[in-house]
């Protein structure tokens, strides 16, 4: 595990010494370091699915792997539309940390179904402002599925920011769930949050 | 053949639903375009379908998951997969008939030779020797992919009592599937009884297999019908290889307003937000 880390750290100083050559832009992301990003968090993902501990460790892990590779700021603004505009720092902080640990739990969940699968990066390409990363999830007696990422690093990190599975893209379905629960709790985004950490 | 009745009368309804929803707006809903005049209805089916799911079907599930070998995983074959395999390879000669119809002969020549062979040494389809062994898995097809390969436009969103999610082009679909599979020409009425008991349990089975993730979506989103439509919609049309539109959150940030930015195309940017 550490020694995993270890190399995708080398891995991103050697890719942000190399951005730094052409042009003088920094952090320009390409097609390979965003393929790179995804075979590296996904690594990290199947080592916590094999281990087979407890749930409750394992939907922490996924937490912290999440935190370390997706924009969950972006992610969870995005979810939550045009609310976000009108809601103070402070309570937008709040509500992301809630959204964090209840993806962690929700996906990870899912994850559990993954034990004895494996997904294969197959390649990466520019698209609109960011970068797709495909590959080809492998599962028990079921047929093989396109799952897409979109990675940017308009955060200023190389991070990804939405997942679509078989054509299902997790923001959009994101977006619904957090809506739909803002509206149930009368647009207050703070009973929002609450809800959140008991969800998922 | 009394059935001319049978058929006459869903195809005309099939067709004029068809029609009807031609005159809707649809709307841009979480990334996804949604043409949902019926909503009212469609979520009263829903609760509906919910509750039957509930009540009748995941206890079934449940029961086919804990006597079918569901936590088995040798090669042994389960009881549940046994009837999954057998209903899906039924399936197949009404594909074929399909991608004919849509002038792709690949996938019709694919399904005929998986026909043939797991019908035969996959003994009447409970073992699957064509996907397993010679590189030919099911080419998923239906009519209504037929409707949108000759241009059908996709239709208003509609949820079918004990069906599910689909679209007036996808429930048309269904109705000319069962007229158009050869196996309900070649098969006589108790053939067809069986056949058709199978294909729903094959379809049980499968939801047995697949049942935490279908209760997630159906018991545990807080809108479970508007989960359940854009989901619908957002894998119906990547199965129809209609171009999404990407969202891009940061694209949308940019643009800090109301409005579906970041919709022109389906991509969701939630930078641009």
């Amino acid at each position: 595990m550490r020694n995993d880390r270890r190399g995708f750290l080398t891995l991103l100083g050697g890719a942000a010494a190399l951005t730094l050559l052409p042009a003088g832009r920094a952090a320009a992301l390409d097609s390979d370091q965003a393929h790179a990003l995804i075979d590296t968090a996904l690594g990290e993902v199947y080592q916590v699915i094999n281990a087979g501990q407890p749930p409750e460790q394992m939907y922490e892990q996924f937490e912290d792997i999440f935190v370390r590779y997706a924009d969950v700021d972006v992610i969870a603004r995005s979810a939550l539309g045009p609310a976000a505009r009108q809601t103070d720092a402070s309570v937008l902080a709040a509500y992301t940390q809630a959204f964090q640990g209840y993806i962690g739990r929700k996906y990870g969940k899912r994850f559990r179904e993954f034990i004895g699968s494996r997904i294969e990066v197959t390649g990466a390409r520019p698209l609109k402002s960011f970068f797709a990363v495909t590959s080809v999830a492998y599962l028990n007696g079921r047929a093989p599925m396109e799952v897409e990422w979109h990675v940017s690093n308009r955060s200023g990190q190389d991070r990804f920011f939405n997942i679509i599975i078989e054509g299902v893209n997790m923001l959009a379905s994101e977006r619904a769930e957090v809506t739909a629960l803002l509206a149930r709790n009368q647009g207050d985004v703070t009973a929002l949050a609450a809800e959140l950490q008991q969800a998922g | 053949m009394r059935s001319l009745y049978q058929i006459g009368l869903p195809l005309a309804f099939a067709f004029a639903t068809l029609t009807a929803g031609c005159a809707s707006k649809p709307v841009m809903q979480d990334g996804v375009l949604v043409n949902d005049p019926y909503e009212a209805q469609n979520r009263s089916v829903h609760n509906f379908n919910k509750s039957v799911d509930r009540n009748v079907i995941a206890p079934v599930g449940n029961l086919l998951r804990s006597g079918g070998g569901g936590e088995q995983r040798s090669d042994r074959i389960g009881a549940r997969d046994a009837v999954i395999n057998v209903g899906s390879n039924l399936s197949l000669p009404g594909k074929v008939v399909n991608s004919v119809l849509q002038g792709r002969p690949e996938p019709a020549i694919k399904n005929l030779f998986r026909f043939a062979v797991n019908s035969t040494i996959g003994i009447a389809g409970i073992f699957d020797p064509a996907g397993e062994g010679f590189g030919l898995p099911e080419q998923d097809t239906d009519f209504g992919e037929t409707l949108a390969v000759w241009g059908i436009p996709e239709g208003t969103y509609v949820e079918l009592p004990l069906i599910g999610p689909s679209t007036q082009r996808d429930a048309a679909g269904r109705v000319v599937d069962i007229f158009i599979d050869p196996l309900n020409h070649v098969l006589n009425r108790d053939e067809r009884m069986i056949a058709l008991g199978l294909r729903i349990g094959s379809k049980a089975g499968e939801r047995a297999r697949f049942g935490d993730t279908v209760d997630s979506i159906l018991q545990d989103s807080a809108d479970s019908y508007a989960q359940t439509r854009l989901i619908y919609l957002m894998h119906r049309r990547h199965e129809l290889g209609e171009t999404r539109a990407e969202i891009d959150p940061y694209a949308d940030a940019d643009a800090d307003a109301g409005s579906d930015v970041g919709a022109d195309e389906g991509v969701i940017d939630p930078y641009e937000e």
